[in-house]
């Protein structure tokens, strides 16, 4: 039993964490296992019923350490800074001569309810000049106006909204005992003053313990709502990761003997998974413009040949019938590449100046001799040519042999 | 340059560390990586690499973190870029930081190593992609501007950085303008200064609104 004591004891402290004032109540909560709540309730009721409550929080709060630390405010008042406290005590004695001077002229509610507010005053002003950031930071909370409501999803609006119902809370506590004590001083109303007194303060007590329970309610629900949506978007990512990304691992493996499979499933792969990643960045027009297209037409005949093909775009243009003209043939001219050059890398470069647009198709590879293609091959010829020349637009191929082509497309 | 280069690596992934020492081989001599900014500006200044090939994303930071520390105490160490992403914003900023050129992941061992040697030898390195975002951003007329040679690639430099983005080497390039291999470098340099120093104000925003590819 006294083992229980002293760790209660050395346990006590205020709540660094859990606070609505001073921390007070939650250290007092966490030490002897009552739930918080229990202790709010209590303190408020004895601070509606004659003040001691209040009076008790305030010397508590004096008294015991915060949590974290082993010198309580009182301490530190009375140690290091003893100069503060004379103040204290010379600013207490002028306003005790004033009240007393006050209490002799008549002007006065109730001893009960003076008294313990008036040394709860002077509780507050010890801690005020002693506290450090939190204590100072809480008590700027009490007085602060009131939190604008509707915003606050994340837990730092959701402290400041609990320490503005507390404020109600005082508040309503305020305004019953002002208007309680009115009612006891005319004493004409003192029939009125029993139901008055009973209603106010059921009803103050109503908020107050609802209160908690409300917000705590809506706080559950957002924290319970931001789980499902990550817990959903995890799944969306596994599935996703597992029907692309393992099976093309595992594809991999089992080709690990031809490389160039491995390197176009490696390719496709990165490039779905950039395009699924990235997908919600894609300005939505985007889709349809030269760069796209031409991005879209190395990507199929990158698919078809095995060779990587890489496109660099400046500037673009939406699509229109002669833009695609444009795309089909630099397509063309990708597809030959691939097919005769031999290089394993074919740079498309597309750029847009004044309203022209050209398109390089260039590899690094073989080359051929333009004089020397047989006249029945018509596929640069007509796929090609031709069909820029339809769209009013011309075709270059430069070529040497050993060196590599490369394909001007204007338009 | 004579002897292998001695380079750094920076990355946050093990995997792609060591394909990049396997691939690089006996090429350059590998003197350290680190996975994190904090680790590795330690021992870039303590080992003084030639090279850094730097991982564009970092945690804490990215790589431009890591050029802005190094770079104030130790100007002789060159930074190489690379970067699955593409991204402009990355790109540029990157380079804006003060790397000295830009490669993409995919490159090829002996590309990089090739891109290394010559990072080395102070030249600059410019990937297609890097030449094309280049010439995108200066495309836009550059509006009431502090410093026009600054903010303005010559007729000369587009034709170049043109030709890198239409998948032109060096000597190739050289050859098509019939100028020497020298003067293209000293023209990519001359792109890169500007890049660096260029405050025309849309460069940064062009970055930021430029989409992926």
């Amino acid at each position: 039993m006294t083992t229980e004591t002293t760790r209660t004891i050395r346990r006590l402290s205020r709540s660094r964490t859990n606070r609505l004032v001073g921390g007070v109540c939650a250290g007092v909560a966490r030490a002897t296992g009552i739930d918080v709540l229990v202790v709010r309730v209590a303190v408020v009721a004895l601070t509606v019923a004659g003040g001691t409550g209040a009076l008790l929080y305030v010397a508590a709060w004096l008294m015991l350490p915060e949590e974290g630390t082993d010198r309580s405010l009182a301490q530190a008042a009375a140690t290091d800074r003893g100069k503060d406290l004379g103040e204290v005590l010379a600013i207490g004695s002028i306003v005790l001569g004033v009240i007393l001077l006050v209490r002799a002229t008549g002007i006065w509610f109730s001893d009960a309810f003076v008294w313990p507010l008036l040394l709860a005053g002077v509780g507050l002003a010890v801690i005020w000049r002693q506290a450090g950031d939190e204590d100072r930071s809480s008590l700027l909370r009490v007085v602060d106006r009131f939190p604008r409501g509707g915003a606050g999803q994340s837990p730092l609006d959701l402290r400041s909204r609990r320490a503005g119902l507390a404020r109600i809370g005082l508040g309503v506590v305020l305004v019953v005992s002002g208007v309680g004590a009115f009612l006891a001083a005319s004493d004409a109303f003192s029939a009125v003053r029993q139901g008055v007194l009973a209603s106010a303060g059921i009803v103050a007590g109503l908020a107050l313990i609802t209160g908690p329970f409300w917000v705590r309610m809506g706080r559950d629900l957002a924290v319970e709502r931001r789980k499902r949506i990550r817990s959903e978007e995890r799944a969306e990512v596994a599935a996703h990761l597992h029907d692309s990304v393992l099976q093309t691992l595992a594809l991999i493996q089992r080709n690990a003997d031809d490389p160039r499979a491995v390197v176009t499933m490696a390719r496709r792969q990165e490039r779905e998974l950039r395009g699924w990643l990235f997908e919600n960045d894609q300005d939505l027009p985007g889709a349809d413009t030269l760069a796209a297209a031409l991005a879209r037409a190395g990507e199929e005949v990158e698919g078809l040949h095995g060779i990587s093909i890489d496109v660099v775009a400046v500037g673009d243009l939406p699509l229109d019938d002669r833009t695609r003209a444009l795309v089909a043939a630099a397509r063309e001219a990708m597809v030959n590449a691939a097919k005769w050059s031999g290089d394993q890398t074919i740079s498309v470069y597309a750029e847009v100046r004044d309203g022209e647009a050209s398109v390089f198709v260039r590899d690094w590879g073989a080359g051929f001799d333009l004089a020397s293609v047989a006249p029945d091959r018509h596929g640069v010829r007509e796929s090609i040519v031709d069909r820029m020349a339809r769209h009013g637009g011309e075709a270059v191929v430069r070529t040497t042999l050993g060196e590599g082509t490369e394909v001007e497309l204007r338009i | 340059m004579s002897g292998k280069p001695r380079v750094f690596l920076v990355d946050d992934h093990e995997l792609f560390r060591s394909g990049v020492r396997a691939e690089l081989g006996d090429a350059v001599d590998v003197v350290g990586e680190a996975s994190e900014v904090g680790a590795a500006v330690e021992m870039i200044l303590e080992r003084r690499p030639e090279v850094v090939l730097l991982d564009v994303h970092l945690p804490d930071g990215g790589g431009r973190a890591v050029v802005q520390r190094v770079a104030p105490e130790a100007p002789e160490v060159r930074f190489l870029a690379l970067s699955v992403s593409d991204a402009a914003e990355d790109v540029i900023g990157v380079i804006r930081a003060g790397a000295r050129g830009y490669v993409t992941k995919t490159i090829s061992g002996p590309e990089l190593a090739d891109a290394i040697r010559r990072v080395a030898d102070g030249d600059v390195v410019f990937s297609r992609r890097l030449a094309g975002f280049v010439l995108d951003a200066f495309a836009a007329s550059p509006g009431p501007s502090a410093d026009p040679d600054l903010d303005q690639l010559t007729a000369r430099e587009q034709e170049v950085l043109r030709l890198i983005a239409r998948g032109y080497p060096y000597k190739a390039i050289a050859k098509e303008l019939t100028i020497s291999a020298r003067t293209v470098e000293t023209h990519v340099s001359s792109v890169l200064h500007k890049l660096q120093l260029s405050n025309r104000h849309d460069l940064t925003r062009w970055a930021t609104e430029r989409r992926l590819i």
